[in-house]
């Protein structure tokens, strides 16, 4: 029975997977090689949808997983076991982090945390400024100091930049703003 | 009943636009969560995104789940964790079924490629957000001196880092106290 394996492997998947985005990929491969849902190299192609289409990562790879092994019923299966081990621990979590809210050592820890998580998202930042921006390889391979930077995405950059800072507005408009933009001006 | 639907219609939008990993997911919480509604502060955002990704699961679904637990306990947990989850798994099966061969076409890596570059400025914009309201003093831009540059070095679990900025924030206050 594919849906009983199914709910297993991704109930166990959701409690064992920490860090978000592609931490969920091992347990992947693993369940490639375990059973005949997927093969490793339809793997490939999920990652590829999962990371051009809107959700968060984890969630769209799963619900791709699951669609491979059963089809819809499939994909919902996967998805929901999941997410279900996160139900209780965030219920626990939070009963602890009440308990101990006013705790001078809990105030302390996140006081050196909020800095660190930061930094953390400022490196994310890094890598995707250079994958949006630059084009790294082109420069490797000709030495040439222009072929360097992607100058539309450099422009549109600064334009939206400008914009978001100057008007605000919701973070949607934006993403659609850009990819009418992208597709018109063929980025 | 009006409430769990709105935690529920918040974070599907939430869901149906956030492109990526884990932290894509901070510019849209910084303006829906914290700016328009009010249901956490900035600050408790990046607390919750520690936690979040500090814990078993997928980030931007523990996040939402904390948030809507925070609101109207299990019914807005569970109006979060599934409203964040639905459009992925909408938008997936239609993809599955439908549009494989839709994602290659070249118009359509164009626009994705325009979206990169909104998504980086978006990114950049909460990292700006994040600072000023996480990083507040010398010590607060030491850790995130050394952390940048330990991960600029090595490559190591976002977790240690939440375990040694809580250690080092523990360490200054004694010694500040």
């Amino acid at each position: 029975m594919v849906y009983a394996s199914l709910i297993f492997e991704f109930l166990k998947i959701g409690v064992f997977s920490i860090g978000g985005g592609l931490a969920t990929l091992p347990f992947l491969y693993d369940l490639a090689d375990k059973y005949d849902w997927f093969t490793r190299e339809t793997l490939i192609d999920m990652i590829a949808v999962s990371e051009s289409t809107p959700g968060p990562i984890g969630l769209n790879m799963a619900t791709y997983a699951g669609y491979a092994a059963g089809g819809v019923p499939g994909g919902v299966a996967a998805t929901l076991s999941l997410i279900t081990p996160s139900f209780f621990f965030i219920i626990l979590i939070v009963k602890i982090l009440d308990k101990f809210k006013e705790n001078k050592l809990v105030k302390s820890a996140f006081y050196g945390i909020r800095p660190a998580v930061t930094a953390l998202i400022a490196s994310a930042a890094i890598e995707i400024l250079r994958i949006a921006l630059f084009r790294t390889q082109d420069f490797i391979d000709t030495k040439n100091l222009s072929d360097i930077l992607k100058y539309g995405n450099v422009a549109l950059f600064i334009i939206i930049f400008y914009l978001i800072r100057k008007l605000g507005g919701h973070p949607v408009f934006y993403i659609c703003g850009a990819a009418v933009f992208g597709y018109l001006l063929n980025l | 009943m009006r409430e769990i639907a709105e935690i529920f219609a918040v974070f599907f939008k939430i869901g149906a636009v956030t492109f990526g990993g884990g932290y894509t997911v901070l510019p849209l919480m910084q303006k829906d969560i914290a700016l328009d509604r009010k249901w956490a502060s900035n600050e408790e955002i990046i607390d919750y995104y520690a936690i979040s990704q500090s814990m078993p699961g997928i980030i931007c679904v523990n996040m939402s789940m904390l948030i809507g637990y925070r609101r109207k306990k299990i019914p807005g947990l569970l109006a979060a964790g599934l409203g964040v989850s639905v459009p992925s798994l909408i938008i997936i099966l239609m993809a599955a079924m439908f549009l494989k061969n839709f994602l290659y076409l070249d118009s359509v890596q164009h626009a994705f490629n325009g979206i990169k570059v909104a998504v980086a400025v978006l990114i950049c914009e909460a990292v700006l957000n994040m600072w000023k309201s996480g990083v507040k003093d010398w010590a607060g831009r030491l850790i995130f001196a050394v952390t940048l540059a330990i991960f600029a070095c090595v490559e190591i679990s976002p977790a240690y880092t939440v375990v040694a900025g809580a250690l080092a924030g523990i360490l200054i206050m004694r010694r500040s106290a």
